[in-house]
């Protein structure tokens, strides 16, 4: 068997972060566009740990640090976004994308 | 890597990383398309074990498997007449061709790119580097994000509040 390089986990990460892209712009419910977007930032995620276990560095270390950053901010974002999902809820009993359309000129 | 049990668990996780996040985009039910996530998720968990990355792995299963998810079931949960249907709207066909385009792209990069290796090998311990690197290097990062999660927090609060 080969063995596993760096191309087989930067061909991966393209491919789930292909999928979150598309959920994130098809989907019709808000809570499945925010499912495409972790999924996106996880695909992220795996290039940056693959880079820093295959790449020449002086620091290996900081793509871990800048992964568990990445972490940190798309909790936060998460929260933001589920918040306003539901605030959204509150006021149009519905989270339709597709209906959201106050701002359209 | 060239041990047979890496490259079979990374065949094994990387089909039920894709797996799941394929299942996620094509089931009717989007509460079954978060417990695929939270499975891509695991997924990816165990990926980051196998390049060696063992505080990311505990990391990603505590907060995305874990936080996160139970986060995206809760919003579920508090919009019960928004409809669970997990349906594309009528982009989806530009959508599935600008995604498919993005990702060949990316792969086809990735691939073509000659990076520079490394011969280093595995990392041995990651804890203590990642703990050191924070409180030295990364020590402004580190704080801005704690104010980062504060705010978040303050923000989703109002935000919801009833009032």
């Amino acid at each position: 068997m080969e063995s596993i390089t760096l191309d087989h986990y930067l061909v991966l990460s393209a491919l789930v972060f292909g999928v979150g892209l598309y959920l994130a712009l098809a989907k019709r419910n808000a809570v499945g566009v925010l499912i495409g977007v972790e999924l996106m930032f996880n695909a992220v995620n795996l290039t940056l740990i693959a880079f820093s276990r295959f790449s020449e560095s002086a620091t290996p270390i900081a793509g871990h640090v800048f992964v568990l950053f990445v972490i940190t901010v798309s909790a936060a974002e998460a929260a933001v976004a589920l918040a306003l999902a539901v605030l959204i809820y509150r006021q149009r009993r519905s989270i339709d994308i597709d209906k959201l359309n106050l701002l359209r000129w | 890597m060239t041990d047979t049990g890496t490259i079979v668990a990374f065949w094994a996780l990387a089909a039920l990383t894709l797996g799941a996040a394929v299942l996620a985009a094509t089931t009717r039910n989007l509460l079954h398309a978060v417990l695929a996530l939270i499975l891509s998720f695991i997924g990816v968990a165990g990926l980051y074990i196998t390049l060696s990355a063992d505080f990311v792995a505990v990391a990603q299963v505590l907060i995305y498997a874990g936080a996160i998810a139970v986060l995206i079931i809760f919003a579920i949960m508090l919009t019960p007449n928004a409809g669970r249907r997990n349906d594309e709207t009528f982009f989806r066909l530009p959508a599935l061709g600008i995604a498919a385009v993005m990702a060949s792209t990316l792969a086809a990069v990735g691939v073509a790119t000659d990076w520079p290796q490394a011969t280093r090998g595995p990392f041995t311990e990651t804890s203590q580097a990642i703990g050191e690197a924070m409180l030295n290097q990364y020590i402004l990062p580190f704080e801005i994000a704690s104010v980062l999660l504060l705010v978040a927090m303050l923000g989703a609060i109002v935000i919801v509040r009833e009032d």
